[in-house]
């Protein structure tokens, strides 16, 4: 063992000095030594058990057969067991039952995130809050194009909108088109004239934004009364909406805003409850389904929480 | 390189002339310290006794409960009557820092107390070379007698039954050990019928092979190679403190009897070995203060014993301090040694801040969280709504049921807490809070708010938490 106890006078040494200290000829400590080919013990079971020569195309697979994608999976897979019972229960609840259950709406609230990230980010922001100015509809507010129940929300999750309001440039005088952006900013304020109240109606735009100008949400028609913009409260921009509307397709300058539908086939599942019918009348086999149900009811629970879900 | 010349001009005994204080013991002999009786023997079983609380703790009970128990699955820390959650974990902080500095003070003041009479590695290399001694004689020399006889059905069974001893130990080790975070008499029971679960099986294996090793074979090496502590006692030393250390000026120089008698041209020692005989980390404390000495004062033990029965004062290895033996005039007071004024300040803080905890552990533990992204959204009627998550941990062990409410800033509303929040025990609840601000009684970009949680159904608390409300310039 370690017999560094040997008087250095008495042990020889290699012929190395270095200014009178001499490299002796000791062992090196018996736990050092057996460390030493230990680990290379170590690396030889390593090299047996896991990939490690390297070949021409990939390398030795070793006994084991670990992958880093297969630890991966083992990893996702441990993850959803956790998650499982949960969503086991969403795909049972509708999601009116899991914003009113605290459990599964705090699961939600917490496992939807990246959900949302992945699909609706891109668009309506991180918290549900767009870029300003960017024309997306703001989801964490309380004005809604269609209406901020739950079950609105699913639907429009499901099938998508598509507002349509027409271009009005061949419709409107210069003057009447000053006038009619005048009277829809001040609504805004609720400043409204008399004056510009009876062009409004003259126009026609009740029909869609109703007679009291607060919208309809049947068509997705904008309150005009609030402070809320749908697109942008600038008067250049109110100006563009009127003259060239919104997805007018006859109209190469209107403002396209499209949501597309995420689970097309359970949009026309709802419609055909909605009318008590029995949904396989009702699909024609093209329904797309990007999500599934219980992430549209996940996404739906999300939004409403973003705090204007009603 | 040195040219051969040179090299003939440097005598290397010169050069390794301080070979013999090499004497490093590297892992190849086993110290087997000799036993003798004496005051600082007593006072290590004293110091040793301290770990039957260890042994026996869990067993404790209290309003039929473990007593003191680390319940790590449930993140609770039951002692007595109090509980304590992770949210109060900074009371173990201080109470680290507590343990940290009390030994750093009593190191200053009287050098390794901790590891000479209180430290795991000692005590149970203490206790294991009992049980050794026992049966392999007592002495280095009738140990390496016992070593060198051939083997024998007598020699098989005392090596066996030493073996069977420590091992005992070192299973009850580390079954004490887990008993500390789990029910202790469920543990034995888990234990016995093979049920228990992996980590318990883990802690038992770890320590089980730990004490085995460390207190069977490796001994003073611990100490020597693998102590963190020891290797800081040296800046916590100065000259005043407290040491056991041989009065050279007295024993030297050192010779044997002569025909029984003192030789009256010597010192006072008479070289008999007796100190480093006893010594668990098998050190001569001759040649003064080194880092295997752990204060443990057998070596004076000894030493007394032997001025004794050669008639010569007592104290040739003593507890003295540096200035005594060297510049001979006592050591300062502890008064006047501003290291240890501050080391024992902070022992104050830290023990204050610990007890003050204890006092004031809150019932309940509320957070809000204001929402961040985005800050604030502006409604259809112009007012500013903000976002928070509130956070409720009931520490108590009823349910209860809490009414939030705000206050602190005009025109404001809470909105989506209608009802009260039911929360079970020792359970945390989350709920969304919206606030909103007319138009008109926005004028500045933050303002204070503050929320108020108050518990109906359940005892009386009234927690407060002050927040802020952000809004457009
Ligand atoms: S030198 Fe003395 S005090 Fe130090 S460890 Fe040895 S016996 Fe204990
Ligand atoms: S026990 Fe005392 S007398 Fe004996 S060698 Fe040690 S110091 Fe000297």
């Amino acid at each position: 063992m370690a017999d560094n106890k040997n008087n250095p006078n008495e042990v020889s040494d290699t012929g190395h000095e270095w200014d009178g200290i001499r490299e002796l000829e000791n062992p090196p400590p018996r736990w050092w030594t057996i460390s030493l080919y230990l680990s290379g013990l170590l690396v030889l079971v390593y090299f047996i058990l896991y990939p490690s020569i390297p070949l021409v195309t990939g390398s030795t697979k070793g006994l084991l057969g670990w992958t880093q994608i297969k630890e991966y999976h083992r990893g996702l897979e441990e993850i959803e067991a956790i998650r499982a019972p949960f969503e086991q229960r969403l795909a049972e609840m509708t999601a009116q039952e899991i914003l009113d259950d605290d459990e599964m709406r705090n699961y939600v609230v917490a496992s939807t995130r990246v959900l949302y990230g992945d699909n609706c980010a891109a668009c309506h922001g991180v918290g549900g809050q767009p870029v300003p100015g960017s024309g997306y509809p703001i989801l964490n507010n309380d004005d809604w194009l269609y209406g901020g129940t739950i079950d609105k929300i699913v639907e429009t999750l499901a099938g998508g909108r598509a507002g349509m309001m027409p271009g009005h440039a061949n419709l409107l005088t210069e003057e009447e088109t000053d006038k009619l952006v005048k009277f829809v900013i001040d609504a805004s304020n609720g400043e409204a004239t008399e004056a510009g109240w009876k062009l409004y109606n003259e126009k026609g735009c009740f029909a869609c934004h109703g007679a009291d100008a607060k919208g309809n949400q049947m068509l997705g028609a904008p309150n005009l009364t609030d402070r809320i913009w749908r697109f942008s409260g600038e008067p250049a921009e109110v100006r563009r909406t009127i003259l060239h509307g919104v997805n007018d397709a006859s109209d190469p300058r209107t403002r396209i805003a499209i949501m597309p539908g995420f689970n097309e086939r359970l949009a026309v599942k709802l419609e055909a409850e909605e009318f008590g019918d029995d949904p396989e009348d009702y699909y024609d086999g093209t329904e797309t389904e990007r999500l599934s149900e219980t992430e549209i009811k996940k996404l739906a629970v999300f939004v409403h929480q973003f705090g204007g879900g009603q | 390189m040195t040219d051969p010349e040179h090299r003939s001009n440097i005598s290397t005994i010169d050069i390794y002339e301080e070979v013999s204080d090499w004497d490093v013991n590297a892992g190849g002999d086993k110290v087997v310290a000799k036993r003798m009786t004496g005051r600082f023997r007593k006072l290590k079983w004293f110091g040793m006794s301290v770990w039957l609380v260890y042994f026996l703790g869990p067993y404790l009970r209290w309003d039929g409960q473990q007593a003191v128990l680390f319940d790590i699955p449930n993140r609770q820390f039951h002692f007595f009557s109090v509980t304590v959650y992770p949210q109060d974990i900074w009371m173990l902080s201080l109470t680290l820092l507590f343990f940290a500095i009390l030994l750093a003070a009593v190191t200053s003041i009287a050098g390794r107390v901790f590891c000479g009479y209180f430290c795991f590695q000692t005590v149970w290399t203490d206790v294991y070379t009992w049980i050794e001694t026992r049966l392999e004689g007592d002495s280095p020399q009738k140990a390496m007698k016992f070593k060198s006889a051939p083997m024998s059905l007598g020699k098989l069974s005392r090596i066996t039954l030493k073996h069977a001893l420590w091992l005992i130990i070192a299973m009850l080790t580390g079954l004490s050990f887990a008993a500390w975070f789990t029910d202790a008499f469920q543990l034995w029971k888990d234990y016995f019928t093979l049920q228990a679960a992996m980590p318990a099986w883990i802690v038992l294996g770890m320590f089980t092979a730990g004490t085995y090793v460390f207190a069977g074979f490796m001994r003073e090496q611990v100490c020597f190679w693998l102590c963190p502590y020891a290797r800081l006692q040296s800046v916590m030393y100065d000259q005043d403190t407290l040491l056991p250390a041989y009065d050279a000026e007295r024993g030297e120089p050192r010779g044997k009897l002569k025909k029984g008698q003192l030789d009256s041209a010597k010192g006072s020692c008479i070289d008999c070995r007796m100190c480093v005989a006893v010594c668990p980390t098998g050190i001569d404390i001759r040649k003064g203060q080194q880092e295997g000495c752990i204060t443990c004062g057998l070596c004076i033990d000894a030493c007394d014993t032997i001025m004794e029965k050669t008639n010569q004062p007592k104290g040739l290895v003593r507890y003295a301090s540096y200035k005594e033996l060297h510049h001979k005039h006592e050591a300062a007071p502890i008064f006047k040694r501003p290291r240890v004024m501050i080391y024992g300040l902070i022992l104050m803080i830290s023990c204050g801040g610990v007890v003050y905890g204890f006092t004031n552990l809150t019932p309940t533990e509320f957070n809000v969280m204001p929402e961040r992204q985005p800050l604030y959204v502006q409604l259809s009627d112009g007012s500013i709504q903000n976002k928070y998550t509130l956070r409720l941990l009931n520490k108590t062990q009823h349910p209860i049921e809490v009414q939030y409410q705000i206050s602190g800033l005009e025109g404001a509303t809470l909105h989506g807490l209608d009802d009260l929040v039911y929360i079970e025990p020792g359970r945390m609840n989350q709920v969304i809070a919206l606030v909103r601000l007319e138009e008109e009684a926005i004028n500045q970009a933050i303002s204070p708010l503050i929320f108020t949680a108050e518990v109906i159904e359940g005892p009386d608390i009234q927690i407060r938490y002050e927040s802020m409300f952000m809004a457009p310039n």
